[in-house]
């Protein structure tokens, strides 16, 4: 059974079409990312998931309900992290969470072990206005998670995190698919996406643009890769006549090499031992993402 | 409505109260300070005795029969001097009020001019000795008793007229800001959209709100009455209790205004502005810090039109006046009248969102 499964979503606010269309299906147990430059109509598609807004076209069921209107059904079983200040104020963490656990009628001994699994054991005694951004993001999810949902949708929960916050972060959104909950996450870091989803959907204007694993986005792209020798390693001309080798730049402090059959170019430097300062760069799903929503300035 | 969900909710929501200093200052010890200045400085509002100089010997004064002299002694603060000459120029600098002496049959008294209705009070009651002394002389019993009587019962003093008006303030406000901020914060905050994707209905969300602001309400009306009748004297009279009620539905009638202010506002200190704009106001037209008698006509009718008017009268009919429970029955569904037409109102208002 599809965890979600959407035709044709289409959500319109006056003249802005914010999802144009739109069909994904979901399955138990994935891991998909939403990936989309500002205003691509990420939440909304999140918000019509989760029963908050009303399509205007189109049909969306979730773990085999319906979601409009509010349906009673749904709710226990799935989990929402919208943002970090959704909290109740000048609760400490533990209140915060315990109050959760009473309005999904669970009890507080689950409550207490999320704190623990999330790292905030020892801020259970401080109030959510005095926590860091890390830490109130993952209370955040903490809150989403308290009630055992089956599926859990996250919307943006590293933004505005340093980098330390954010890896500590990954590590706790790999475990709880871990169990076989769905997660739908949205993002607009490429790096997080590739680490953490099975399939992303890249998303510009209101719709789909592509979905697939990163990996196979990547190859789809059939971008040239990069090879860099430190300089003097290598003449530009030399470089030049390794065979494979479509195009060779000299930086200065560096010599690139621009090929589609690294693995032929990289044997050849091997063989005349001129690998000093070798780096590989292959396209990314940062690439993926620039060729598909293009690189115009969003607000 | 899950009683698990209702009770969460209340006791979130009555811990975000208790630890926001900022609003049960403005709930509980604003008011009171209010309760203090008026109950504390205002009420002893007796005159003060009149400060008299007596100048050498003044047997007018000094042969006074014994009851005549406790009335005198209650009236005036005597002190006496044998110089007049210094005598008046205290009376001129107003270190005393009046400085008398006697020239045979006649009492000369001297006064400022400074303050006209002292000067009156001290002529008129040095006049009615001088009479009275006149009445004696003439050695016939007098014919006429004057027999002076307060409308008001004994226990009437200021901090009974004060407590009912600020009380009501005091409720109207922290109801009043109570919804506004919750409203407002909420939705700025997206809680109330976690809420929605929670298992729990809009009644119970309302319903704890409206609990913890009751239990505030009442937490008010018992500090109010306890303070007022332990250190200012206070004393309320038979069916006080009908306050319960008139603060009940005074709490609800606020709280759908302070909706009303939180649904128009776009932000969270905008409604909380809205609030205070619409309940400060009606505070002095409703005549929560000073009756409205000598008011003139317009604004006496006006104040008719808000219902903090109406909980105010309520309340003190059935606390100090001693009128009987039906006498809060009119209050009640006034304030019940306004409520429910303001919550409709704020209803159709309100949005879930602030975009």
């Amino acid at each position: 059974m599809a965890a979600i499964e959407a035709r044709d979503l289409t959500k319109r606010y006056d003249e802005l079409t914010a999802v144009d269309g739109v069909s994904l299906e979901i399955g138990d147990g994935e891991f998909v990312g939403v990936l989309g430059p500002n205003g691509a109509g990420k939440t909304t598609l999140l918000e019509m998931f989760e029963g908050l807004r009303r399509p205007d076209g189109g049909e969306v069921r979730v773990l085999g309900e319906p979601v409009w209107p509010r349906n009673p059904r749904l709710q226990p079983r799935i989990g929402v992290q919208l943002q970090a200040s959704s909290f109740f104020e000048r609760l400490t963490a533990r209140e915060q969470i315990h109050t959760f656990a009473r309005l999904y009628g669970v009890g507080t001994g689950p409550a207490d072990g999320w704190l623990e699994r999330v790292g905030l054991a020892d801020k259970a005694d401080t109030r959510v206005e005095d926590l860091s951004g890390g830490q109130a993001q993952r209370l955040s999810i903490a809150c989403a998670l308290v009630h055992d949902p089956e599926l859990v949708f996250l919307d943006e929960p590293t933004a505005a995190l340093d980098p330390q916050a954010r890896r500590n972060l990954w590590d706790l959104l790999s475990s709880i698919n871990d169990s076989g909950r769905t997660v739908v996450l949205t993002t607009h870091y490429m790096d997080e996406a590739e680490h953490l989803c099975d399939r992303v959907a890249v998303m510009d204007h209101g719709r789909i643009l592509e979905v697939g694993t990163p990996a196979a986005l990547v190859r789809g792209l059939d971008a040239p890769a990069r090879i860099t020798v430190a300089p003097g390693a290598l003449s530009p001309e030399r470089a030049a006549a390794i065979p494979g080798v479509t195009e060779t730049r000299d930086d200065g402090d560096q010599t690139v090499l621009v090929t589609r059959d690294p693995a032929g170019v990289i044997a050849v430097l091997a063989a005349g031992e001129r690998l000093d300062g070798l780096t590989v760069q292959t396209a990314t799903l940062e690439d993926v993402f620039l060729a598909l929503t293009g690189r115009e300035y969003r607000a | 409505m899950s009683r698990s969900a209702f009770w969460a909710l209340s006791v979130a929501i009555l811990r975000g109260f208790v630890r926001d200093r900022a609003a049960v200052f403005f709930a509980v010890v604003f008011p009171l300070m209010f309760l203090v200045l008026f109950g504390g400085l205002l009420g002893n509002q007796d005159q003060g005795k009149v400060d008299l100089v007596q100048v050498g010997a003044v047997p007018l004064v000094e042969d006074l029969p014994d009851d005549a002299r406790a009335a005198f002694d209650d009236t005036f603060e005597v002190t006496t001097s044998n110089d007049l000459a210094a005598a008046l120029e205290k009376v001129r600098k107003g270190d005393a009020d009046v400085a008398i002496e006697q020239r045979g049959d006649r009492l000369v008294a001297h006064y400022t001019q400074t303050d006209q209705v002292g000067a009156a009070i001290t002529q008129g009651t040095l006049r009615a000795f001088v009479d009275g002394a006149n009445v004696a002389a003439s050695g016939r019993p007098p014919t006429y008793v004057f027999d002076p009587r307060r409308v008001e019962d004994d226990s009437l003093t200021t901090i009974q007229f004060v407590t009912p008006g600020l009380l009501g303030w005091a409720v109207a406000m922290s109801a009043a800001f109570g919804a506004a901020a919750t409203l407002q914060g909420w939705r700025q905050s997206k809680l109330l959209r976690r809420l929605q994707l929670a298992p729990v209905g809009t009644g119970t969300i309302v319903a704890a709100r409206v609990a913890v602001t009751l239990v505030v309400a009442l937490g008010q009306l018992a500090i109010f009455l306890g303070l007022g009748a332990a250190a200012f004297g206070l004393r309320l009279t038979g069916s006080w209790w009908m306050a319960v009620p008139l603060i009940v539905v005074g709490t609800l009638c606020f709280m759908a205004i302070g909706l009303l202010a939180g649904a128009l506002a776009k932000t969270t200190e905008g409604a909380v502005n809205l609030a205070n704009f619409l309940v400060l106001p009606m505070a002095f037209l409703s005549g929560s810090f000073f009756p409205l008698d000598g008011a003139p006509a317009w604004l006496r009718h006006l104040s008719e039109v808000l219902p903090l008017k109406h909980l105010n009268t309520g309340m003190l009919d059935v606390m100090v006046r001693g009128e009987g429970p039906g006498a809060a029955v009119v209050p009640l569904l006034i304030l019940a009248g306004f409520a429910v037409v303001v919550t409709l109102l704020a209803a159709r208002l309100f949005r879930w969102e602030t975009t």
